[in-house]
């Protein structure tokens, strides 16, 4: 490192400095964009995008959910599309990748001008790009993520939550356990991420004196489950509490088969999807002579949406009915997650009127009285937009073929912190009398 | 695999970002011609972000800092023969400190924050060089690949600080108030993002022209005849590891600049490794390898996923389309042009340049041959 | 104590999956200088194309020998096809290729398969036996990596084929001169290797099939592979053993988190006071 170096280096320094007079990190506020527009609309399609993992390892968790919002569009399409527009939903890869999520999201933006962006997946994902979503005046809808910070209207003006937030559901889900099983020995298995430490926040409030073992698992290696689950057996836990993506509930499950270990599962809707599970442990576990409903039987869920296994709903019928014309492999629970969020996507954009603008589509959301598909309230308003509100707990029991869904207790909401859990009150339209579509 | 490195055609420079033979121009200094070159080169981006689309900005800018991480790999690999699988977790130190320092201490200026960064991958390097200054080739591949898969983990580990697998996002100045009506925000940041590549490349590659290139690629040639020479060769291998850590280093710092994210996802082992495929793709010996390589990184991956929504095929295909294209290009080009696109160029020029400068500038005597 | 030995257990039947990635590895690398990148690749064309014929068929053990078959083919043609091709020139590029390799495979394998996972069963039952907290299913990985590492040693040692395997790796000029058709050698080590890789890949994949499913487990083969010393097969059974278990501590008693940190540490330190694997012969270089 001699001389010609030491002037590289310093003309480096000036150069910079000289172009940044200020702090890196000090930033102004910008001014709001204009909303009156309809960028993205045109007099027979309106565009919109969302960005997803469609290859990597995440996808095999998630790709379902833009499948099946992509079915839900072909079928409104085909019914004429909303206001005589056909719905063009623009689904790009970004690997699970921030930096590509932020590059694919300007592409979206800027290249293909999309109107809105509609359930953009995953909370390190999505959290990059919400500022500049709110930069650009691009209205950001349902993200796939229970993180809290999409229910910040201060912060985050165009952007609505979706999912049920973490603590919320568990702390229901807590109470639950809380009285049903007064005597049980808990432990807590979940992602070592804000899923998991979401979760906790909401256990805590009823089960906190209760836990005798908890272990985190990463998402980014599968070898190391055996581990968590002899050492909730270890500690003579009787029930587990997991937080956990289906993938990772279904490994636990399995592991604790193979060490002999039985305790009651609860597991929270983000692991709950049943038709999943059972895809992923039935030719393992049957090969050993295991029906898979046996392993599966008597788990306690909680949820917001219609399920597959909830044959009476109005609503799991219609989405069959979608997904057998228009959708691909089988219908899962996660299949309908993108489902319901095309739908209420749908029934927003014709509340916005004849000629949308990004304003009135965020103008119906507010004002919108969500009469389901959820089996909960939903909130979007000015100043909550936490989504789906809370969860009913139920149980699922091996039948013949699939199981069904057995409720264990109606819709609850609460808040995050010490509010009172209480039943939740609201009127729910079948997909006949929801104004979603031409 | 560091003495097979060695390569038949003559020992290639780490050439300036330009060197046309006109005999005037060799009168001058390495580095003002350097400088000069970085300046012009400077002038024709900027010149570009005005001709494209705002989408392209983002995608300047990403050649920006890539060719910066493959450059510093050139360093390491072609110069010095060390074979590293890990430079996305020496990004990551550079996005890393970025981040905590933008978040942490607000009023430090872009380019405090740059110095930083070179100086965490500094001693990033300085570590991690002399953990493994003993080992060669796939020992030495096999750390590093262990090292890109494990540091990332530190972010998970110290979640309080360094935000768990959620990472850490924060807001950097974009186009400075004077200049808001000229440029965009992105616009404004590819060009500091290509100051900056260009400066640290003035630096490597007067490095490379001077006595530690020399002693680096005497190293690669036969590391017994360099000692024998009175090579410092542990040494030198470490400050080759430091010098393309730092590259790393500030290549990931640039990331962060531009997106405004540190992520440990970012900076899987794909990283990595796309990082050491550029860099055989681009060339190994030169610069000029580097800038074909980020661009491939790039461009290939964008043509893919341009392909995919072109041929309307079915999800499934159309998904995994966009890594296919880029496995088999990875494919045919090393299989086509075993010295990347820059030796396929050069053997071109070659063709033409013959015929005009019966000695071609070629560098100052190694102390090595290249035999077998 | 019963999650030690829980822990132990389980460390030591993955540790013989890493071990057999490793010793596909070390085979390759001794063939042909050159790191199989597309290992993990051609292991998971293997699975799928087993789990394709199980559910045809529902014969698990047809499934086993139709991967172990297919592996062995992609080996044979990855050598002859592609890698032939740049034989001759930087070990680099040929590594560069098998990279390309892996990314196209794996592409593929998700354009024909999907992205989305599979049930994959096991070779035999996954629940523990009653005596010792060990499964019917990890002794299985035990007893074939164990049978695999023997019978390998036998073809080393005591057979025609290795001692030319040996001879065209060691000096392939010399031994083409002694008349070892050396190409066809190579195309054999090649061939073991993957079959090999493809019996890894059966071993590692269940419960869950995806097209990324091998790679967490390929990163921990090559650790394997380098901590045991690259010019000794044997070193990767031992090395896969030492990261199998040291993780599986780490990961039940420290936390999960540090898994892949814990493999960096084990390798820097393993390397530092062993630069050339546990199991290296030092060999000096004349000037």
């Amino acid at each position: 490192m001699r001389k010609p170096t030491a002037v590289a280096a310093g003309a480096l320094a000036l150069t910079l400095l000289a172009t940044s007079c200020g702090g890196a990190g000090e930033v102004e506020e910008s001014a709001g964009a204009d909303l009156n527009v309809s960028v993205g609309v045109t007099d027979d399609t309106v565009t919109i995008g969302t960005h997803q993992p469609l290859t990597g390892p995440a996808s095999a968790g998630y790709l379902a959910i833009s499948q099946g919002a992509s079915a839900m569009f072909d079928y409104i399409n085909d019914q004429g599309g909303v206001h005589g527009r056909r719905i063009e939903y623009l689904v790009k890869d970004d690997v699970y990748d921030p930096t590509k999520t932020v590059e694919v999201t300007q592409e979206l933006v800027e290249g293909e001008e999309i109107f809105a962006m509609l359930g953009g997946l995953g909370t390190p994902t999505h959290s990059k790009v919400v500022d500049y979503l709110s930069e650009k005046g691009v209205p950001d809808l349902f993200p796939s993520s229970g993180a809290l910070m999409w229910n910040d209207p201060e912060q985050y003006p165009l952007t609505y939550g979706y999912q049920v937030d973490y603590t919320k559901e568990a702390k229901i889900l807590a109470k639950y356990v809380a009285e049903n099983f007064p005597d049980a020995k808990v432990a807590y298995y979940y992602q070592n991420d804000d899923v998991g430490s979401d979760s906790i926040a909401g256990l805590d409030q009823y089960l906190a004196d209760r836990v005798v073992a908890d272990a985190g698992y990463e998402s980014t290696a599968p070898e190391a489950v055996g581990g968590q689950i002899s050492s909730f057996k270890e500690a003579g836990a009787d029930l587990v509490v997991c937080a956990c993506i289906p993938a990772f509930a279904a490994l636990g499950i399995l592991n604790a088969v193979g060490q002999g270990y039985q305790a009651q599962w609860v597991i929270t809707s983000i692991g709950s999807d049943t038709p999943t599970l059972r895809a992923l442990l039935k030719e393992y576990a049957e090969d050993d002579g295991l029906p898979v409903d046996q392993l599966l039987d008597g788990i306690i869920t909680s949820g917001y949406l219609p399920q597959v296994n909830m044959v009476d709903d109005p609503w799991t019928r219609f989405f069959t009915e979608v997904h057998d014309k228009y959708g691909e492999g089988e219908l899962t629970n996660t299949r309908i997650y993108g489902m319901v969020q095309a739908v209420m996507f749908a029934k927003a954009l014709k509340a916005a009127g004849e000629n949308p603008t990004r304003q009135s589509l965020l103008d119906a959301v507010e004002s919108m009285e969500w009469n389901g598909p959820g089996l909960v309230p939903f909130a979007s308003t000015a100043e909550d937009r936490g989504g789906h509100a809370g969860v009913l707990v139920q149980q699922y029991r091996a039948g013949d073929g699939e199981g069904v869904m057995e409720q264990l207790q109606e819709p609850m909401v609460t808040d995050r912190d010490g509010g009172e859990i209480v039943p939740a009150d609201f009127d729910r339209l079948g997909p006949d009398e929801y104004d979603f579509h031409d | 695999m560091a003495s097979s490195l060695r390569r038949d055609d003559p020992p290639a420079t780490a050439a300036a970002p330009a060197r046309p033979a006109a005999p005037r121009r060799r009168a001058l200094p390495v580095l003002a011609r350097h400088l000069a070159a970085a300046a012009l080169a400077l002038a024709a981006i900027a010149a570009l972000t005005f001709l494209v689309g705002p989408l392209e900005h983002l995608r300047i800018a990403r050649v920006g800092y890539l060719l910066l991480a493959v450059a510093g790999l050139q360093i390491l690999v072609g110069a010095s023969g060390q074979v590293s699988l890990g430079h996305g977790a020496f990004m990551f130190v550079g996005a890393y400190t970025t981040a905590l320092t933008v978040l942490h201490a607000p009023a430090v200026p872009l380019a405090g924050v740059m110095v930083l960064a070179v100086a965490a991958g500094c001693l990033a390097g300085v570590l991690v060089g002399a953990a493994t200054a003993r080992l060669h080739g796939p020992y030495l591949a096999g750390a590093t690949l262990a090292l890109a898969v494990g540091l990332p983990a530190l972010a998970l580990y110290f979640s309080d600080l360094l935000g768990g697998s959620n990472g850490l996002r924060f807001a950097l100045r974009g186009t400075p108030p004077e200049l808001s009506g000229l440029l965009t925000d992105n616009q404004w940041k590819a060009l500091v993002v290509w100051l900056t590549v260009l400066t640290a490349l003035v630096v490597l590659a007067t490095l490379s022209r001077g006595r530690l290139g020399r002693r680096m690629r005497a190293v690669r040639d036969d590391e017994s005849a360099a000692a024998m020479a009175g090579i410092p060769v542990g040494r030198t291998r470490v400050t080759a590891f430091v010098v393309s850590a730092g590259c790393a280093s500030l290549a990931g710092a640039c990331e962060a600049y531009l997106l405004g994210t540190a992520t440990p996802s970012s900076f899987s082992l794909a990283l990595s490794l796309s990082l050491l495929a550029a860099l055989v793709l681009g060339g190994l010996g030169s610069l000029w390898g580097a800038l074909w390589g980020a661009l491939a990184l790039v461009y290939l991956e964008a043509a893919g996923r341009e392909l995919a929504d072109l041929l309307g095929l079915g999800s499934s295909v159309a998904d995994n389309l966009p890594p296919v294209f880029f496995g088999v290009m990875l494919v045919v080009i090393v299989t086509a042009w075993p010295t990347g696109v820059h030796g396929a160029l050069r053997r071109l020029g070659g063709l033409s340049a013959r015929q005009r400068t019966p000695n071609p500038p070629s560098d100052p005597p190694s102390i090595t041959t290249t035999g077998a | 104590m019963n999650q030690f030995v829980s822990l132990t257990f389980e460390g030591i039947a993955n540790g013989a999956v890493y071990a057999a990635l490793g010793l596909s590895l070390v085979i390759v690398y001794q063939a042909t200088r050159v790191v199989n990148f597309a290992q993990p690749a051609l292991a998971l064309i293997a699975a799928y194309t087993a789990h394709t014929v199980i559910r045809a068929t529902g014969s698990y053990w047809l499934g086993f020998a139709s991967a172990v078959a297919a592996g062995t083919l992609l080996g044979v043609l990855t050598e002859r096809l592609l890698l032939r091709r740049v034989q001759d020139r930087s070990p680099l590029n040929a590594v560069i290729l098998t990279l390309g390799l892996l990314l196209a495979l794996r592409g593929l394998a998700g354009m024909v398969w999907g992205n989305l996972q599979h049930s994959f069963p096991p070779p035999m039952s996954f629940r523990d036996l009653e005596a010792v907290p060990i499964s019917p299913e990890e002794l299985f990985a035990l007893a074939s990596v164990a049978l695999v590492a023997a019978a390998l040693f036998v073809l080393h040692r005591f057979t025609p084929l290795g001692l030319r395997m040996r001879a065209a790796a060691l000096r392939p000029e010399s031994a083409r001169l002694s008349g070892v058709r050396v190409g066809l050698v190579l195309t054999a080590g090649w061939g073991i290797a993957s079959a090999i890789g493809a019996l890894a890949g059966m071993l590692a994949v269940p419960p869950l099939l995806s097209p990324t499913v091998l790679d967490a487990v390929f990163v921990y083969g090559i650790a394997a592979a380098v901590l045991g010393g690259l010019d000794n097969p044997f070193g990767a059974l031992a090395g896969g053993l030492v990261i199998g278990v040291g993780l599986s501590y780490v990961s039940g008693y420290v936390g999960s988190e540090l898994t892949t940190l814990a493999a960096l540490a084990i390798l820097v330190v393993v390397l530092s006071l062993r630069p050339a694997g546990l199991f290296s012969r030092a060999t000096v270089r004349k000037v």
